[in-house]
């Protein structure tokens, strides 16, 4: 059971984790100095939410292992994060609408796992929860700037969020582990979420100007990543993220 | 790519309940909320408040240095002025 569990937390840590590296692949190239902080503000935040959770795990495992144990000693096969976060930032208006389908999830999957019947995790949700309700504001106003912006704003909008829709139905797809957490009490039911989740995403794209649904006919959706089966970017991700410890194992500072 | 600037706003802080606001920067901003949130972004980071005021800079005023002589200098022999020389009872403080 405690092995399911593990398994859970480190798939919420590693969705934390992943899209927290990628945001902060921002720093120093914002399109402002103004959004160059706040992106980086993010990133940190989810970094945050990440460590809490590895940090949870590693108590469960015990055995010697540390919060530093998951995202540094791991390989591609062992990461449970959706593909949507792995996606490369791409322009501006990419990496914002990679924010809303994200932020949006966080802000309902956060408020439902407050009841969670882990009070770890309820604890951590509770946190978070504050973090992700800024975060959800920051990117729903600029999808909604940049869609009732210009021209040219509007039409990179539209197609950043048309490029990512394909990936957001993993985050609702709910994997064995996650049944059995929702079977336990433990997460809450993902799929439930889809409707209000859609529901949100449509008014903020409503007054953004843009066009919705997006979605095709049989709303067919990119998965793997809970299962460990990424896109090519992970690795990359990793080779970024663990080459110090690679090179120096256990090496501090 | 247009290479018309956002307005300039300038910043107020209040650091805890009962203080000023007070002036700590600018930044550009398309608007009041983009402003706020940015100012958020950009002075809060370091838990250095709990309000945030933000003002177009186009709406502040001030005074033109070259006054300095005509404004400020009548008042420095005018030490009368200054209530120093009563005797503050050492329990009074902040005056």
């Amino acid at each position: 059971m405690n092995n399911s569990l593990v398994e859970y937390i480190m798939h919420l840590a590693d969705n934390s984790l992943i899209h927290g590296h990628r945001l902060s692949e921002w720093c120093g190239h914002g399109p402002i100095l103004e959004v160059d902080i706040a992106l980086s503000n993010i990133a940190l935040d989810n970094i945050g939410a990440a460590r809490s959770l590895y940090e949870y795990a590693a108590e469960i495992e015990g055995n010697g292992k540390t919060e530093d144990t998951y995202p540094y000693f791991r390989d591609v096969r062992q990461f449970k994060n959706s593909l949507l976060l792995e996606l490369p930032n791409g322009n501006f208006a990419d990496t914002i609408a990679k924010c809303l389908l994200f932020d949006t999830y966080q802000f309902y999957f956060y408020t439902a796992l407050k009841n969670s019947s882990d009070n770890r995790l309820a604890a951590i949700a509770e946190k978070s929860l504050k973090e992700v309700t800024y975060h959800l504001r920051f990117s729903s106003e600029w999808v909604v700037r940049l869609g009732d912006g210009t021209d040219e704003s509007k039409q990179k909008m539209q197609n950043a969020i048309a490029e990512h829709w394909e990936y957001a139905g993993e985050l609702f797809a709910p994997s064995n582990i996650e049944l059995e957490m929702i079977e336990q009490g433990i997460a809450p039911n993902i799929d439930a979420l889809k409707d209000v989740w859609q529901q949100k995403i449509a008014e903020t794209i409503e007054e953004a100007t843009l066009s919705f649904p997006l979605s095709n006919e049989k709303g067919w959706f990119q998965s793997g990543g809970k299962k460990g089966i990424h896109t090519e970017y992970l690795g990359f991700i990793l080779a970024d993220l663990q080459y110090m410890q690679k090179t120096y194992p256990n090496s501090e500072w | 790519m247009s290479n018309q600037e956002w307005p300039l706003w300038e910043i107020f802080i209040r650091s805890k309940a009962g203080l000023d606001h007070k002036h700590v920067g600018s930044l550009h901003a398309a608007d009041s909320t983009m402003a706020i949130e940015m100012a958020r972004d950009v002075y809060t980071r370091r838990m250095e408040g709990i309000s945030i005021w933000a003002v177009e800079s186009i709406n502040i005023h001030a005074s033109n240095p070259d006054d300095a002589g005509i404004f400020y200098e009548p008042s420095n022999d005018k030490i009368y002025r200054h209530p120093t020389f009563y005797d503050l009872p050492d329990e009074i403080t902040h005056m």
